[in-house]
């Protein structure tokens, strides 16, 4: 089972006591927001949560892995999560 | 960015109190958290999701002294990049 922006919406819904549209306008207004700063190459960091950055990789030599052939890969902006000491203790002690 | 810069950017394109898009940002990754503590995976489109992956322990060696050091197994949530948002960030 999954956690979806599905689960989101109705969670707003019923804590926040908002309308289920409006939740979810309010979700995808939110990862909007999230996804401009990415692409604007910032960093967005959400405390207790994790840090989310935009890491630039370098062209490299690459092989294709089925027909052995060799290739340059490309350069290209990737994005990064680094889960916060805070969550990742309590990811943790979950467990035990 | 940070976590209130972004309940402020909320506030001002959908119109709320700071409060209210406090509690919107809050919910929604609180839940986000709840999932993964429970080992559920987060799915959101667009986006990403996130699951956690299981690292076992090993004994290192502290490369200095030579030392032997038991790191203990870990749990850590793994995010993958949803596929709008690889395309929108690489844009090289």
């Amino acid at each position: 089972m999954a956690l979806t922006k599905n689960d989101l919406m109705n969670s707003l819904h019923q804590r926040l006591k908002l309308r289920k549209c409006k939740s979810l306008e309010l979700l995808e207004s939110l990862l909007e927001i999230m996804k401009k700063r990415l692409e604007s190459g910032e960093e967005v960091r959400i405390s207790g949560f994790g840090k989310f950055s935009v890491k630039d990789k370098r062209e490299r030599r690459g092989r294709n892995p089925q027909s052995g052939e060799d290739l340059m890969l490309e350069p290209r902006r990737v994005v990064t999560f680094r889960c916060s000491e805070v969550f990742r203790d309590k990811i943790n002690r979950g467990s035990d | 960015m940070n976590k209130s810069q972004l309940i402020e950017a909320l506030a001002k394109a959908e119109d709320l109190t700071l409060k209210k898009a406090e509690e919107v940002v809050t919910t929604v990754f609180g839940d986000m958290e709840d999932a993964l503590i429970r080992g559920e995976r987060v799915e959101i489109r667009g986006f990403g999701s996130f699951k956690i992956k299981h690292y076992e322990g090993y004994e290192g060696r502290n490369p200095k002294t030579g030392e032997i050091i038991h790191v203990a197994e870990k749990k850590l949530p793994f995010f993958k990049v949803g596929k709008e948002l690889k395309e929108r960030v690489d844009v090289i």
